[in-house]
């Protein structure tokens, strides 16, 4: 009995010393003080180590195009080991939550996805943990390929922060060719002309517009096509830097655009998904859809063809614009292994690399010297507009604004979709900016 | 003596990992939580700046802003909730257990059928629910209401979960979310109900058979008073879990065009990892757990209370 009550005692003291233990183990030594490295005089020649990668990446054609991406890398560094660290989970919430734990604990991984613009620079950048890529551009010549539109997204303060591998475009209406060959209708290309297609195609039974936005981003990423569409990308442009006015009239007009065009939605907008929507307009329950063109791999994974069963033209009003977003990777402060991080990114950026990426992601380079043989139909008139179009950021896709405006923004939304109430909406609108730090 | 004295050393010892883990982990986040929601933590990076009560002022500003007309209708949506969720879970669950008390062949059978879905995920149930409830419009009818188009109640066809309206400020659209609710846990009563109908003792019954009662008038006077300890239980468990029911409305309806079933859980999950509002988000689970405290602490007290009695 005793002998036992011995064991017991000895046995809990030890578990306690343990747990005791682990509570004192002083955490690792916080990084020396950084010394900022100088900039490297050359490329970077890694020889060995690790790199670890970390991104929402774990499905479909984004898993292949990172893992393609992974194999340019190594060909060019055999010695390197790639630690592929991913965080399952659609638009990256959940990602972000291990990302914000590790960054702020000073163990960043070397690189990771993030969307380029805001949601890079309004979070990490203005946080003091991302080193500018400015160098990297400078190095490898950049400059000359990359749109000035887009250079513009990715800075702030007069620096890069990041190295975009691919450029989706937003401001996209998809259609199916065979309901508009059947009502005599071409697709829209104002607002004017949406409007009257739209009744044509109510008269003749079929829902006009495809919506699926049983998540608030696909709101935003239908009314910033309006928006642009209203105003015209040079006020668009000013919308998220306070030069445009978000009390003014051209807001309204977009927001009472937007709500008459949700009247001409299928009523069950709410209970589906983008995909979902996408699908109505495949089966010709609904004639048109406002989606970024991830739709286009959408209609192809069901068997359709570009300009046969589905087309495409810019969404009504924003002809000459290109919305943009950009997955990108950026170059986290005290990364463990910086050299193999700019190696990296020198990857990403490389034509050989957004060349390996994109036709499997289904999107375009973000350099203008991209291997047009490599992409489709779409794509290739993508790539045109691309080089030719005046560039935008997408508010949706963080690319435009912080992520708490969007979130404020997304908000307004919910509550204008339910209610359509014009007014409430733009003011609610005009408070995130202010709310924002961006508008007084 | 000495004796005494050493038990209660060992016992003290044998509990001592646990108090310290649940210290730091429960009680530790919990004050660390509490003093976030006072600070100016707005971004990624921590700012403990003193705001005082400034977060929580915001989100109960009356009509101003969007994030106080969110909040206050995610108060409301889980007042309704919780209460209807309530209400389906004890009565159901109460009939069932009485159906299953009659000695009916196959007891175990239906016993199983109906706490399997407790042994489901939420994440699983609202997925699933999603699809069942999702309307489709009059020319493609989905889920329920192509079932109910089938047997000719177009009657009884509506919106479900997309539905906006309103009956003063309950919104229509949580109904179906409750019945997912219910349907996952309805199953968790009925055996509560059916262990405390099996423990009324038969000889009770049969006296005020003898008495002259007729079968309701058992279940009224005699076994229904003896179950209350059993409901209490039940509420308060099914109770804490809707307060902070986050899992299930995020996978099926998520916060609902209009807020219609959005929760304080969602607001949240959202403005702290989508919009880094870390203050904000702080402030709504202090929220949260005021009113699960609302809750439990009274129970705690009561059953307190009756082990003393003991």
């Amino acid at each position: 009995m005793y002998r036992n009550m011995r064991w017991l005692v000895i046995a809990s003291l030890v578990v306690l010393a343990l747990v005791v233990g682990a509570c004192g183990t002083p955490a690792p030594p916080p990084p020396e003080p950084t010394t900022p490295l100088p900039p490297p005089e050359d490329t970077p020649m890694p020889e060995a180590g690790t790199l670890e990668i970390f991104s929402w990446w774990t499905a479909g054609g984004e898993a292949e195009g990172l893992a393609a991406m992974y194999e340019v890398f190594e060909a060019q560094y055999p010695g390197v080991e790639i630690i592929n660290a991913t965080v399952a989970g659609g638009a990256g919430m959940e990602a972000k939550a291990v990302l914000a734990t590790r960054m702020l604990a000073d163990d960043p991984p070397d690189s990771f996805q993030v969307h380029a613009g805001h949601e890079l620079i309004d979070t990490w950048v203005v946080a003091g943990v991302m080193e500018p890529v400015t160098s990297v551009f400078e190095d490898n010549d950049w400059l000359d390929v990359y749109p000035p539109g887009v250079i513009e997204v990715l800075s702030q303060d007069g620096e890069i922060w990041s190295v975009p591998v691919n450029i989706h475009r937003s401001n996209v209406l998809w259609y199916n060719t065979q309901v508009f060959d059947d009502n005599g209708l071409t697709p829209p290309t104002t607002l004017d002309e949406f409007f009257t297609v739209a009744d044509a195609l109510q008269a003749a039974g079929v829902t006009p517009l495809a919506v699926g936005d049983s998540g608030v981003w696909v709101d935003i990423h239908v009314f910033e096509s309006v928006l642009l569409a209203s105003m015209g990308p040079d006020a668009y442009r000013g919308l998220w830097d306070s030069t445009t006015d978000w009390n003014g009239p051209e807001v309204t007009d977009a927001l009472e655009a937007f709500a008459q065009m949700m009247e001409y939605a299928n009523e069950d907008h709410s209970a589906l998904s983008w995909d979902q929507a996408a699908q109505l307009v495949v089966d010709g329950d609904a004639a048109m859809t406002i989606m970024g063109d991830w739709s286009e791999g959408y209609f192809k994974s069901v068997g359709l063809t570009p300009e046969v069963e589905f087309g495409y033209v810019p969404s009504p009003g924003t002809g000459g614009s290109f919305i943009m977003l950009s997955d990108s990777f950026g170059l986290p402060e005290g990364a463990p292994n910086r050299d193999n991080a700019i190696a990296w990114l020198t990857v990403c950026g490389s034509q050989e690399g957004q060349d390996a990426f994109n036709p499997i992601k289904g999107s375009i380079p973000a350099r203008t010297d991209g291997d047009r043989s490599l992409y489709d139909v779409y794509l290739q008139s993508a790539m045109d507009d691309f080089a030719s179009n005046e560039i935008v950021p997408s508010l949706a896709h963080g690319a435009a604004a912080s992520e708490g405006w969007v979130t404020a923004f997304g908000d307004a939304m919910t509550l204008f979709v339910a209610d359509l109430d014009v007014g409430a909406a733009q003011e609610a609108m005009a408070q995130a900016c202010v709310d924002a730090g961006m508008c007084q | 003596m000495t004796h005494a004295r050493r038990e209660r050393w060992l016992a003290f010892l044998m509990v001592l990992p646990s108090i310290i883990l649940i210290a730091i982990f429960v009680y530790g986040f919990i004050g660390w939580t509490a003093r976030v929601s006072l600070s100016r933590w707005d971004g990624i990076r921590p700012d403990y700046t003193w705001a005082g009560l400034d977060n929580y002022k915001q989100l109960f500003a009356g009509g101003g802003s969007v994030a106080a007309r969110r909040f206050a209708i995610d108060l409301w949506n889980t007042f309704f909730f919780t209460l209807l969720f309530l209400a389906a879970c004890v009565v159901v669950g109460l009939l069932l257990a009485i159906l299953l008390d009659q000695k009916i062949k196959g007891e175990g059978i239906f016993r199983t059928i109906y706490l399997f879905p407790m042994a489901i995920s939420f994440v699983v149930t609202g997925v699933v629910w999603q699809w069942i409830f999702a309307p489709g419009t009059e020319t493609r009818l989905r889920g329920v209401n192509a079932l109910l188009h089938s047997v000719g109640l177009d009657a009884l066809r509506w919106g479900w979960y997309t539905d906006t309206s309103s009956i003063g400020p309950f919104h229509v659209a949580l109904i179906p979310v409750i019945i997912a609710a219910a349907w996952q846990l309805t199953g968790y009563t009925t055996a509560m109900y059916l262990a405390g109908l099996r423990a009324v003792p038969e000889e009770l019954r049969e006296a005020a058979r003898v008495d002259g009662a007729n079968e309701i008038g058992v279940y009224r006077h005699i076994i229904l008073p003896m179950l209350q300890p059993i409901t209490l239980s039940a509420l308060i468990v099914l109770g804490h879990i809707s307060l902070k029911i986050f899992d299930l409305i995020y996978t099926m309806t998520g916060r609902g065009t209009g807020f219609v079933t959005d929760v304080p859980g969602i607001f949240m999950f959202e403005t702290t990892f989508q919009g880094n509002h870390y203050a904000q988000g702080a402030t709504i689970s202090i929220i949260m757990l005021l009113t699960v405290t609302l809750v439990v602490v009274p129970y705690l007290i009561y059953s307190f209370r009756r082990e003393v009695e003991l």
